[in-house]
């Protein structure tokens, strides 16, 4: 028998909150996943993702609200009684233990036979593909393989739910690259829910089914990738999907679009949601500013890095806004370029009082 | 230097470059008084000590040996002194263990470590008197316990004297031991144990024991080796005569009530080779545990 994810229907997080001393590190979060799925908690350090993970793990308890399994409340419960598997930060690997005594442990303490742990250790090793280093300490492996048992560990107890704390950030880039496709290849295999938390937008936007984007213990957005790369719903969940280019302004109605001033000169916008006349917040992302002779943007070149097929510039306009773009041609420091942006890659909101 | 033959080939480096390479400079001289230190007021005396030992006031040069391992009065004396030695040393490190796990998560842990520490400074004599005062026949306590019609209790001048002394000072010191190590542990470990399902007990016995082996042990030894060598609490609080005459008692009766200076360098000696084999015991049996880093992983 394959190594498959306990059943379940739904995981259900009824206005989930976490306050340390006065401080509100989870306000009220709400959300529900499915068996199967992918969500990645994505958000700057100290925006509450560790924490909602370490509530669902059961390792901090709630100041607030709910979680539900189906039909059982589990947020009363022990970590040791949920059942969840978990992938932490720095792998926690007991160092005393051999990697297959690692990997055994959840299922021994389960109860269950040598012979039956023995199989079931077998599989998950061949899983992460790490069977020939089973009798190995953890200090002998290298960091990536030390991460593979910390997977396998998490999925060999058949857990409905894995939930990985930043799971790659100790990992050099490339192999940061192989682990993310591995790991979304053995989610997909054992078919559990995974919640995968992190700060690196590429890697949630690669993985994951659906993105929560958290910012200071409040959920911004939850959306597929493509929802939130194209239409962030709010200048925050802009920012961390690339939308570098912020810009407070005024708004004017024009048709269905916004005429707003950018850098001393209108453009049109798309509103997003309820953006109309007044103060405004334009988003816009460096590669939605195009260089071209007719552009209305007048920007003098501040830098440029050299980033192989492109520049990667920064430059300021004439009312000394400072605007991130990017140049396939290469250009230098005190150039002046002309710049101009496609209404639909203009977003509008309305500004929020902060 | 300047009247070095010039025909001598020379290419090796000043000896300044040379002694640097092997990490000594002139901030090395600052070890000097340490190891006069350590030289005059141990190696020296251990030797002098030694060879005494082998210079009886009468009869062969392993008299003094001879004399100690046949006289009761005398060979009882280790007996005596590890049977105060060992309780102490187990109950001190292990109490220690299930406090300190509990107080390494406390906010206030600098308040509680302080005041462990105040018996450390105290020393052993000031703790003896007041045990005396506190615990004698007119204590506080017994007076106490008359009150309210109870009978006296006896904890002075006996064996629960001393032992109460040895916890009140040891314990402290293994404490903070303990506490230092157990905190060492990454609580990560542990977390990883309970989402798989490990009870309490169960993390306790599978993490953080095998991870905590090899401090105890070496917690073990200190704590050992200082309740071996108890002598002010042993003559204050004990019956010197009786239960509590331990060994170090022997020594100094050997050398200030008999004047036999000898016998009592071979009652140190002996003193010694006690502690000696008991901590070798202890670190042999480290081999059996788990003696590498104590943290989950690269971090």
């Amino acid at each position: 028998m394959a190594i498959a994810a306990r059943d379940f229907r739904e995981l259900r997080l009824d206005e989930m909150s976490r306050n340390f001393g006065f401080v509100n590190a989870l306000k009220g979060v709400n959300l529900t996943v499915r068996r199967g799925e992918f969500i990645a908690l994505l958000g700057p350090s100290g925006c509450g993702k560790s924490t909602a993970l370490n509530c669902l793990a059961g390792l901090l308890n709630l100041s607030g609200g709910s979680v539900w399994l189906d039909n059982t409340r589990i947020d009363q419960l022990k970590p040791e009684a949920r059942g969840f598997g978990m992938v932490f930060q720095n792998y926690a690997l007991f160092p005393h233990m051999s990697v297959r005594k690692n990997i055994g442990f959840g299922l021994a303490m389960q109860g269950r036979s040598k012979a039956d742990i023995q199989r079931k250790v077998d599989e998950a090793l061949a899983i992460v593909r790490l069977g020939d280093q089973a009798e190995k300490l953890p200090g002998q492996l290298s960091g990536g393989q030390q991460q593979r048992v910390a997977i396998a560990r998490a999925i060999v107890i058949e857990p409905p739910l894995v939930l990985m704390d930043e799971p790659l950030s100790n990992l050099d880039a490339k192999l940061r690259l192989e682990m993310r496709a591995e790991i979304r290849r053995i989610h997909e295999l054992i078919g559990s829910a995974t919640i995968y938390v992190t700060h690196d937008q590429e890697e949630a936007l690669s993985l994951a089914d659906r993105i929560v984007v958290m910012r200071a213990g409040e959920v911004r957005q939850v959306g597929t990738p493509e929802d939130l790369y194209v239409r962030p719903a709010h200048p925050d969940v802009a920012e961390f999907m690339g939308y570098r280019n912020q810009i407070r302004s005024h708004a004017t109605k024009a048709g269905n679009l916004l005429s707003i001033n950018v850098g001393g000169v209108g453009l049109h916008g798309t509103p997003i949601d309820n953006a109309a006349d007044g103060a405004i917040v334009a988003a816009i992302r460096p590669d939605d500013l195009k260089i071209t002779s007719g552009g209305p943007l007048a920007v003098t070149v501040e830098s440029a890095q050299y980033h192989g097929n492109e520049f990667y510039c920064s430059g300021r306009a004439t009312d000394g806004a400072e605007l991130y773009f990017r140049s396939e041609t290469k250009i230098q420091k005190g150039d002046t370029v002309r710049l101009m942006a496609d209404p639909s890659r203009v977003l509008v909101y309305a500004e929020t009082p902060s | 230097m300047t009247g070095r033959p010039l025909s001598e080939p020379d290419e090796r480096l000043p000896l300044r470059a040379r002694l640097a390479l092997h990490e000594i400079d002139g901030v090395t001289l600052l070890v000097v008084p340490a190891v006069l230190f350590v030289i005059g007021l141990f190696v020296y005396p251990f030797i002098y000590g030694f060879i005494l030992s082998f210079q009886p006031k009468a009869g062969g040069w392993l008299a003094n040996y001879q004399k100690f391992f046949s006289v009761p009065f005398l060979y009882d004396t280790i007996a005596a002194t590890l049977w105060l030695a060992v309780p102490a040393t187990l109950i001190n490190v292990l109490i220690s263990i299930p406090i300190a796990m509990h107080v390494r998560r406390m906010n206030r842990r600098r308040i509680l470590t302080t005041i462990l520490v105040i018996p450390i400074t105290l020393g052993t004599v000031l703790i003896a008197e007041g045990l005396l005062n506190y615990l004698g026949p007119q204590g506080w306590l017994n007076r106490t316990l008359m009150l309210f019609g109870f009978g006296q209790v006896r904890l002075v001048h006996n064996y629960t004297g001393v032992m109460l002394s040895l916890i009140l000072s040891g314990f402290p010191f293994a404490f903070l031991l303990t506490l230092s190590y157990i905190t060492g542990i990454d609580p990560s470990l542990e977390q990883a144990a309970s989402t798989l399902g490990a009870k309490p007990m169960a993390r306790f016995r599978h993490i953080l024991m095998p991870l905590l082996a090899q401090g105890l042990a070496i917690n073990l030894c200190l704590s050992f080796v200082q309740t071996f060598s108890v002598f002010p609490s042993a003559v204050l609080l004990g019956a010197p005569a009786g239960a509590t005459r331990v060994i170090s008692i022997a020594a100094y009766q050997a050398a200030y009530e008999q004047y036999d200076y000898s016998m009592a360098s071979a009652i140190a000696m002996i003193m010694g080779f006690a502690q000696l084999l008991v901590v070798a015991l202890i670190l042999s049996a480290r081999s059996f545990v788990y003696r590498g880093a104590v943290s989950g992983g690269k971090g």
